[in-house]
């Protein structure tokens, strides 16, 4: 989304577009390859960097990969595992053996019931889209306190910002704990001032992230920079 | 039904159609890209007097389990008209022609969708035709299309639908109602813009392999112009940032 992202040349693209690439450039993300020609496959913003040809989507709906963290909420308990809801097309799995607890067969239900939040992490996604995340690894955990925001996953880079500056910047305003997820949930922990300011600013990239000048937008949610 | 009203003049005699269209001519056509702020992506096509609305939802785990594919995903495509769309009132729900435009409509998206991205899911796609005066398929397939790119579902190429007919014995392009009740032809494709290829052909009426090829010859070059809107659509739509 950033215009100097390492002088990669930026244009809008619809589904179906030839791509002017240079000879052996390679198919990336949201582009494939037709014959010769590139065509992309997404609309969005083309960019070409190195020998790599790839679309930022506008707007996608979260697939899961195997190492992101995310939060999610629980669907369903089984026995011995529980099914969470992590937006994307299928649920995952959570086995009491990935818990970071010590958790007895049939005592899931002791630990966490539907509607609880966890910070997970997918640990594997197989060809069929099935997916099975754990909660062993530091930092995750399920979600006691703080209240969870819902950004369209495809705008986590803007909150995040270059060398994450925009996500620290938000941090040092709102005097809060912040942690962003590549599902779109960000969790914000804090006093309830600084989650409203938080907040306000979240869902002004939300609505306004793509339109040039988010940085004086910021400015005037946050104050001034430095 | 086609061709037996005699006497039913569809051409002025400068050549011109009732509408004052030259037989090449396209009705005005109006594209708008993420109109619903509630579905994944949106569309709104204006051709003629045509109005459709399309939604896309999804991809999302395919429900019952029995239509799930294990290697690629369904497209679930549901196309209504509004009980308000002509003036005979329509009966509200599935009808036999709504489920054979659904059906032929869906075959047309996978051939562009690339399913075999997202197994055993399903994208949702909901048309509704608002305002109704011929060639609601071809529109709906339009609208389909352009909410589908706007929903970031991946896709090879899209799908342009348009139609050609016969009236008076003088192949025409896009039909409007009085053509479409009272012509001797239709023939409504869906054409994919970059490739050229046909994701959907059906044909009402006879024609010859000359009458044919002219009408081909017409849906590609109004296929082409109305591909340029429905990219403008989506370029509005994304620089906006609502997509």
């Amino acid at each position: 989304m950033n215009s100097n992202d390492g002088g990669a040349e930026l244009r809008l693209v619809v589904p179906g577009d030839q791509i002017d690439a240079p000879p052996g450039t390679q198919p990336g993300s949201g582009v494939y390859k037709r014959g010769d020609n590139l065509v992309a496959t997404k609309l969005g913003e083309l960019k070409i960097g190195g020998d790599l040809a790839h679309v930022v989507p506008t707007f996608t709906k979260y697939l899961p990969r195997s190492g992101d963290l995310v939060i999610g909420y629980v669907e369903a308990v089984m026995n011995n595992l529980w099914f969470l809801d992590v937006g994307g097309p299928f649920n995952a799995l959570l086995p009491m053996s990935l818990a970071p607890w010590k958790v007895e067969f049939g005592a899931a239900r002791e630990h966490m019931g539907y509607g609880d939040a966890v910070l997970a992490r997918v640990m594997e996604v197989d060809e069929t889209h099935s997916v099975v995340a754990t909660m062993k690894g530091v930092g995750l955990r399920k979600i006691k306190e703080g209240t969870i925001f819902e950004m369209p996953p495809h705008l986590i880079g803007l909150v995040i910002g270059s060398n994450g500056r925009t996500l620290q910047r938000l941090k040092v305003a709102s005097d809060c704990r912040i942690i962003t997820t590549q599902n779109g949930r960000i969790l914000i922990d804090g006093n309830g001032k600084g989650i409203a300011i938080a907040r306000k600013a979240l869902q002004m990239i939300e609505e306004t992230g793509h339109a040039p000048g988010l940085h004086s937008r910021l400015n005037g949610i946050l104050g001034d920079d430095e | 039904m086609m061709g037996g009203y005699g006497d039913i003049k569809l051409l002025n005699d400068d050549g011109t159609r009732l509408d004052g269209r030259a037989v090449d001519e396209l009705r005005p056509v109006e594209i708008k890209a993420g109109v619903l702020p509630v579905a994944d992506g949106s569309a709104w096509v204006k051709h003629g007097l045509n109005v459709a609305v399309a939604a896309v939802y999804g991809p999302m785990e395919a429900h019952p389990r029995k239509i799930q594919r294990q290697d690629r995903a369904v497209i679930d495509v549901r196309y209504n008209m509004a009980p308000f769309s002509t003036s005979d009132r329509i009966r509200p729900g599935f009808n036999r022609r709504s489920r054979e435009i659904s059906k032929v409509t869906a075959e047309a998206l996978e051939s562009v969708v690339l399913v075999e991205r997202f197994p055993r899911s399903k994208i949702r796609v909901e048309i509704e035709i608002l305002a109704a005066e011929a060639g609601t398929r071809c529109v709906g397939i339009t609208a389909a299309s352009v909410a589908l790119a706007d929903a970031g579902i991946p896709m090879r190429d899209m799908i342009v639908g348009v139609a050609s007919g016969k009236i008076e014995d003088v192949v025409v392009l896009d039909l409007d109602k009085a053509e479409d009740n009272y012509g001797q032809a239709d023939l409504p494709m869906g054409i994919l813009p970059n490739t050229g290829e046909i994701a959907f052909l059906q044909m009402d009426g006879d024609l010859s392999v000359e009458e044919y090829n002219l009408a081909c010859e017409y849906n590609y070059k109004a296929a082409s112009e109305i591909h340029e809107l429905m990219k403008q659509a989506l370029l509005d739509s994304a620089s906006r940032g609502d997509a």
